[in-house]
């Protein structure tokens, strides 16, 4: 319990990601606390990797938790852009009544 | 090895409470901040372990970047009137059940193979490879993402291009009734449609805009 291991580390990564999935499932709020979710559940993925880099002693992991951060921004400037442009459109950004997306 | 176990749990619950706040948060605009403590707490972590660079990374892309632009998202849309009810509808409540379930079953599955996994015990005795040397964490990033990584380092440069374009291109408007600057206009207009040259006689002057 006192001694932090890898372990630990990786129990805060799982209940990141879990807290994200249930953000997306539950949040019917609106679509920016979705996206929110997202960058929690990348967060929690990030906190895996720079664990098993640490613990396992190769730089691999922290190369690609950088590689992450690079996609998620691109993922969160790209994704805020389409909300913007729809609620030009549509005057609304919630999630029920967003329903021109469908393919 | 106390301090060390102080400071995990401290800026790991701080991390799990801000998480749980940012979806359980009725203001979109509190949601901002608690991801941003989110953020700060896990890179303080990052940085106790022993990833400085990652950590200060996280700092600076997160709380300066992403995060200062959902906020200015959420604060340009006009999301205030939603800010007073949990879930938007009453028909939105069947997805809760089963988000609850599925995200539990989700958590359970990760901690089983987290807690069922057995290490080598030598794996731990060759860890400290990285603090163990006299270059830093920045310094030996450095030297293998320049050099073993550089096409995925230069991928994601290709990336951030992209979406940068993108997101230009995405929310440029063309408004209508706003007087611009036109340089094809500009360098295209010939001597004698600007000016004229009139024979001025006296006494007469000249007559503008007949």
């Amino acid at each position: 319990m006192i001694d932090i291991g890898l372990g630990h580390y990786l129990t805060l990564g799982a209940v990141i990601f879990s807290i994200g999935v249930i953000g997306i499932f539950l949040n019917r709020k609106n679509i920016i606390v979705i996206l929110m979710s997202i960058e929690l559940i990348l967060l929690a993925v990030n906190i895996n990797l720079v664990a098993f880099s640490i613990y396992l002693g190769d730089l691999a992991g922290q190369i690609f938790t950088l590689f992450i951060l690079t996609v998620a921004a691109a993922e969160a400037a790209i994704g805020l852009a389409i909300i913007v442009v729809y609620f030009r459109n549509s005057g609304t950004i919630r999630v029920e009544e967003i329903d021109k997306l469908k393919g | 090895m106390i301090a060390h176990a102080i400071f995990f749990y401290t800026f790991s619950i701080i991390a799990v409470i801000s998480a749980i706040m940012v979806t359980a948060s009725k203001n979109t605009v509190h949601s901002v901040f608690f991801l941003i403590l989110d953020f700060i707490s896990i890179s303080c972590l990052f940085i106790m372990i022993g990833a400085e660079f990652l950590g200060m990374i996280m700092l600076i892309v997160y709380v300066g970047a992403v995060a200062v632009l959902f906020l200015f998202v959420v604060m340009m849309l006009n999301v205030a009137q939603q800010k007073n009810q949990w879930f938007a509808g009453q028909q939105s409540s069947k997805h809760i059940p089963i988000g609850l379930i599925i995200s539990t079953l989700i958590f359970f599955e990760i901690i089983i193979v987290i807690g069922g996994w057995k290490y080598k015990p030598e794996i731990f005795d060759i860890n400290n490879s990285i603090s163990q040397t006299s270059i830093s964490n920045t310094h030996s990033l450095g030297q293998i993402l320049y050099t073993d990584y550089i096409h995925v380092f230069q991928i994601s440069g290709m990336i951030l291009l992209v979406a940068m374009v993108g997101a230009i291109v995405l929310t440029f408007r063309q408004r209508s009734g706003v007087k611009r600057q036109s340089y094809i206009k500009q360098i295209s207009r010939e001597r004698a449609e600007g000016v004229e040259v009139l024979e001025v006689q006296s006494n007469k002057g000249v007559k503008i805009d007949d």
